[in-house]
């Protein structure tokens, strides 16, 4: 069983307990645990089952890598699945549940797959979507579905709060072992602006529990002092929990911070994402241990050698009284001479290699460990442990020499480079036989804006594997990347690491090497997806030779650990069975993030009321305590009516109507798009912009005008003001604004860069209000002030003036077929000006009318609406708004789209208004039905609605709509679709239905 | 008589650094090219200042001018000034090709105060502070909306579109929570 040492643990605090569950059972821990040490520190040796099989899982890695100590943490709203227990700091009163079991961890009803493992083999989805179709809906897919899977998404919204942040230096540093302390060491020696980042909570990496000894001091007290002298540069920012996620372009790196992770709920944000801008990038990332292929690798018990060192050395947790070594090199015999030292037994330390030189070999072998040469693990026996090997000789096929008892198993297949921060942005590979591993090509870096290196890999993530390389290497790389910021100075200080002679290591993909299939579908590579070496060779005997194309095929590596640890294997079995070098294999692709970063992070602080940005106007507040109802248009939100008593919205919309037609509406106006044109060109400019003619509308007067893209199709409308000789006002619509703006901007700067013309989006400056009805001119002759009479201010002309003491300047313009002015005034006096209206209106019936309300009056009045009527496929010909383009210009801006055949045909939907013989309302989208059917059997169609609504003024559903022959139909009767059942049958009519001849809105 | 109110009628946060609302405060939008005959007249009219150089501010709290982009200027006054400006602009670039327009409505302005009121941006800019100059108008971002800032005696002042007002009180409040520093 594993359980704590009674003494030593370098990282734990034994006089502060941890109390904590697992699946509701209470442990205890200490301070400085990670959840992984803490779980082995209980004997719970078995902390998940696999995504397949269900074959039982224990611990294996430490770090980032494990595949298999996913637990679900915490509840409620703090739940989070798929936590890996080996980077999880352990705090008071920590929950957690295994994962991917039913009905318990001990006993699983799943567990039946693995007893038909041989009819999931690699390639099982792909096999099964294949033949017979019915059986993959109708019988695989409700077994996968049931039994696949790891953790549960959180059923509550994030308790938690989270945030990003900006940052920028020259030099930063992923990774803070030795040697990224190294690297900010010189970097910031030599006054650079530094940023280190460590993902651990703790620094120096490996080299403590390795035994380094950095300029003569034990690697711990070194990496202290480091950290001392880090902190007296003011030029250096060293960060701590903080994973480097994603290298991008240009020196770009997003980073998570686990602010909070192990002080859940003290207000801190849970994480914060770093955007992080750098001059130069240093990865310092290490690297990780390749786990052996040989049959029970899987069998909870069985860990990477460097492994079960750090939770013997870290946090004196034993895996187990004895502990089997199995390696293929020489730093596995650093976790013999760890174990034994901890008082713990190793029985024998099984070597691949024939002959071992090295000092570690040595060292154990005085130590009086046994190792037995040129031999492997025939087979690992156990269920949810570990209980004994069997030995066999590495080079035959598995024939057991001798059983040994034991209950833990810790093997080193070598070690991988960290490179996938070199890799995400394009830095290559290339292969060390020496290592039998990918490490950075520093011929072929990721580079930058200027073409030039923006990566350094350093120490053990570059391939320098022992202590004294590794810290060689971080200072000449680091050096390098001074020299690419223009810093050529020698460093100033550079330390380094004692030697040890390590011989070297033998590549060992299958162990043994003659292993036949009944072994071979017992070695796992990847064990949280279940992939073993036989299912990586039957996918090479079917064809699938690229590694991209096996990954997919096989599933290798696509879990949530990415294959940190089956990679390297993976394709060292796939290059073996067919018969290449791994080289020529290649790997899959490294992409972002390197560990999962929680969707919190990257929505940072997007949450709730930031969300996204709503843009209110200044009588918003005023429409709050009104109980107006909002819709948003754009990132507006716009009151759609404002509801009285126990009102439906369909009643107050229908009395905001009857009282602006019959008394006094007015309407918040304000998100109407308002965009000055000024300038010696302006004339000729809103000329082409328009298809109407602006330059020719006098001062003091009002045009409507449409707007088109270079295709030809309606972009955007509204009325035109001329201000003053070189001045004009365009109105916009109130999502158009910005957009219109920018059109405006992109034509003045990219193609008439020469004419003299100035655009100011001035929309949010004024508040706007609209005062519509019988009364309006009533209301304004009470606020007082200017002259609003018909002879002064007749329709479409505009004055400035005062009403009530604001100044403001009146457009008698009129979107609803009323006596209408729309005033506008300073968005600072918006909110008084609206109140004073109603104060004053009262006694005239004023009331507020919302969006729907609007809507209604234009659509009665037959004037269409930008998104309604439009679509980006229609030209203002098919609105029959042919009276509004300029046949004398030479050019405007769609005019030659136009012409083109297909938009000038004749047979184009064109406008026509709609009146339902029985009075209903036509559904919002539906189509006009034709005789037949198309070439896909579907009916045919002649026209659709635009817009429909029901008329509160005449009592009866009123449309308009597109249909193929336009007003030339009149009268016609014609059938709309609907949804539910039989068709709507409308008539043909005018789209003005109300007050043709425009007498209202000219009193 | 004004009724002038700014967006959040002046409210306030404090966290780990302070954040309020101010305003409102007048502000011109002056597009002119720099070799515009009776720009440098007619900002020294408006604010009393030189012509600021490309991304720099002149003149000091109260009234300054900013750098906006090759054509354009901003003319910062108390909120009562703007009408006295914009027709001193008028006559001093009578007969030039500008375009001044009173936009002191159309923002909002916040004061982010405090030793690391700096952090408080950093979290929603992606500004690099440690070479942000003390004259310096930085026109940038923030989270989702445009804004642009500039430092002052204890802290910075940020201006934004009046219609975002409340989000960005919520963003700087939000970056602000005390716990959350940097």
């Amino acid at each position: 069983m594993s359980t704590r040492l009674s003494k030593g643990g370098r990282l734990i605090d034994r006089s502060k307990v941890q109390n904590f569950t697992f699946n509701g059972t209470a442990m205890r821990g200490y301070q400085g645990d990670t959840l992984a040490a803490a779980l082995l520190a209980n004997d719970q040796m078995l902390v998940g089952r696999s995504f397949k099989y269900h074959r039982p899982r224990g611990i294996v890695g430490s770090g980032p890598e494990e595949p298999n100590a996913l637990v679900n943490l915490g509840r409620a709203g703090r739940s989070e699945p798929n936590q890996r227990a080996t980077t999880t700091e352990l705090f008071d009163g920590l929950e957690c549940a295994s994962q991917n079991h039913w009905p318990s961890l001990n006993y699983d009803v799943g567990v039946i797959n693995n007893t038909l493992a041989r009819f999931l083999p690699g390639g099982f989805y792909y096999k099964t979507f294949m033949y017979p179709r019915a059986a993959w809906k109708h019988l695989f897919e409700p077994i996968i579905r049931a039994s696949a899977g790891l953790g549960k998404p959180p059923q509550e919204p994030d308790a938690d709060r989270y945030e990003q942040a900006y940052a920028f230096c020259d030099v930063l540093i992923i990774g803070g072992g030795i040697a990224g302390l190294q690297a900010a060491l010189i970097a910031g020696t030599a006054g650079l602006r530094v940023i280190l980042l460590e993902q651990n909570a703790h620094w120096g990496g490996r080299a403590p529990v390795d035994g380094d000894v950095v300029d003569g001091m034990p690697a711990a007290e070194w990496v202290a002092k480091a950290l001392q002298d880090l902190d007296k540069m003011t030029n250096v920012t060293l960060r701590n929990r903080c994973t480097g996620a994603g290298v991008y372009d240009h020196g770009y790196v997003l980073a998570d911070e686990k602010v909070a992770d192990h002080t859940p709920g003290d207000g801190r944000p849970k994480h914060r994402l770093w955007r992080i801008r750098a001059g130069q990038i240093l990865t310092a990332t290490g690297a990780i241990e390749r786990p052996l292929s040989f049959a029970g690798n899987d069998i909870p018990g069985v860990m990477l050698a460097a492994s079960t060192r750090d939770f013997v050395v870290n946090f004196a947790v034993s895996p187990g009284d004895r502990t089997v070594i199995v390696t293929n090199n020489d730093d596995a015999y650093r976790t013999a001479i760890a174990l034994h030292e901890a008082g713990l037994s190793v029985p024998c330390i099984v070597d691949a290699r024939s002959t071992v030189t090295g000092d570690l070999p040595l060292r154990a072998k005085a130590l009086g460990l046994r190792i037995a040469t040129g031999m492997g693990i025939a087979k690992v026996s156990g269920g949810k442990r570990v209980t004994k090997v069997a030995l066999c000789m590495q080079a035959g096929e598995g024939a057991v020499i001798e059983e040994i008892a034991c209950e833990a198993v810790a093997m080193s297949g070598g070690w991988s480079p960290v490179v996938h921060l070199w890799s995400h942005c394009g830095g290559k590979l290339t292969w060390d036989t020496t290592h039998a591993h990918f490490r950075p090509d520093a011929t072929r870096p990721p580079t930058g804006a200027d073409g030039a290196a923006m990566v350094v890999a350093l120490g053990a993530a570059n391939g320098a594997m022992t202590a004294a390389d590794a810290m060689v290497d971080a200072a000449n790389g680091t050096q390098l990347a001074l020299k690419a910021l223009g810093f050529d100075a020698k460093p100033k200080i550079v330390s380094s690491a004692a030697p040890v002679q390590e011989a070297e290591m033998e590549p060992v993909w299958i162990m043994p090497y003659g292993a036949g299939v009944k072994l071979k579908s017992k070695m796992w590579l990847d064990y949280q997806n279940d992939v073993k070496v036989s299912d990586v060779q039957l996918a090479a005997r079917e064809g699938y030779s690229s590694v991209e194309h096996t990954k997919r095929y096989t599933t290798l590596g696509m879990a949530t650990d990415q294959g940190k640890l089956s990679n390297i294997n993976g394709l060292a079995i796939l290059a073996d069975a067919r018969n290449a070098e791994i080289p020529q294999v290649g790997t899959t692709t490294f992409r972002p993030p390197y560990t999962p970063v929680t969707l919190g992070a990257l929505a940072g602080e997007s949450r709730g009321e930031i969300f996204q940005p709503l843009r209110m106007t200044p009588m918003h507040a005023w429409h709050q305590t009104q109980g107006a109802y909002f819709e948003p248009v754009g990132l507006w939100r716009r009151p759609y009516t404002f509801p009285r008593g126990g009102e439906t919205h369909a009643q107050s919309v229908a009395r905001e109507v009857n009282n602006t037609r019959n008394a006094l509406g007015l309407l918040d106006a304000s998100t109407l798009g308002k965009i000055i044109v000024k300038g010696p060109d302006a004339g000729r400019f809103l000329d082409m912009l328009y298809t109407g003619v602006m330059s020719s509308l006098p001062i003091g007067k009002c045009r409507y005008g449409l707007m088109c893209s270079e295709q030809g199709f309606l972009s955007d409308d509204g009325v035109v003001a001329r201000i003053d000789d070189e001045t004009w006002l365009c109105h916009t619509t109130s999502g158009g604004a910005d957009r219109i703006h920018a059109w405006m901007e992109d034509w003045l700067q990219c193609e008439w860069w020469d004419w003299q013309v100035y655009t100011a989006n001035i929309t949010e400056q004024l508040a706007q209000v609209a005062v519509v009805g019988p009364n309006a001119r009533k209301l304004l002759e009470k606020m007082g002030g200017m002259d609003v009479s018909k002879e002064t201010l007749p329709f479409m002309q505009w004055a400035d003036g005062t009403l009530g003491g604001f100044a403001v300047r009146v457009y008698r313009i009129s979107f609803s077929g009323e006596l209408s002015y729309e005033i506008a005034v300073a968005a600072s006096e918006g909110a008084a000006f609206w109140a004073a209206l109603h104060a004053a209106g009262a006694e005239l019936g004023a009331m507020p009318y919302g969006t729907e309300a609007l809507h209604i009056m234009r659509a009665e009045k037959g004037f269409i609406m930008i998104g309604d009527e439009t679509d980006g496929t229609i030209i203002p010909q098919d609105l029959n708004l042919g009276w509004a383009i300029s046949k004398k210009k030479a050019d405007f801006l769609g005019k030659r789209g136009q012409e083109r055949t297909y938009l000038a045909s004749e047979d184009r939907w064109k406008l026509a208004g709609f009146e339902t013989l029985d009075g209903s309302v036509i559904p919002d989208g539906s189509y006009i039905l034709a005789p037949g059917l198309n070439a896909n059997g579907q009916g045919n169609t002649q026209g659709r609605v635009t817009s429909t609504y029901f008329s509160p003024t005449l009592g009866r559903g009123i449309a308009m709509g597109l249909i193929k022959g336009g007003l030339a139909r009149m009268g016609d009767v014609v059938d709309f679709n609907t949804l539910s059942g039989a068709p709507i049958k409308a008539k043909v009519v005018d789209p003005v239905f109300y007050d043709k001849d425009g007498e209202k809105q000219n009193v | 008589m004004s009724n002038a109110v700014s967006a959040l009628g002046n409210v306030s946060y404090n966290g780990f650094a302070q954040i309020s609302e101010i305003g409102p405060i007048g502000m011109i939008s002056l597009r002119a090219k720099p070799d515009v005959k009776g720009l440098d007249k007619a900002i020294k009219a408006a604010v009393g200042t030189k012509v600021p150089a490309a991304r720099q501010m002149e003149g000091a709290q109260e009234r300054f001018a900013g750098w906006m982009s090759p054509d354009e200027y901003l003319l910062v006054m108390p909120y009562a000034d703007t009408g006295a400006a914009m027709a001193a602009i008028d006559k001093a670039l009578k007969g030039q090709h500008y375009l001044a327009a009173v936009v002191s409505d159309a923002r909002a302005v916040f004061r982010v105060t405090g030793e690391k009121a700096d952090q408080v941006l950093a979290k929603l800019s992606p500004v690099d502070f440690a070479n942000l100059g003390a004259q310096e108008l930085r026109r940038t971002r923030a989270a989702q909306v445009a804004a642009a800032f500039w430092r002052d005696d204890s802290g910075y002042t940020l201006v934004c579109f009046r219609s975002v007002a409340t989000y960005m009180m919520g963003l700087l409040s939000h970056s602000a929570m005390t716990g959350s520093e940097l």
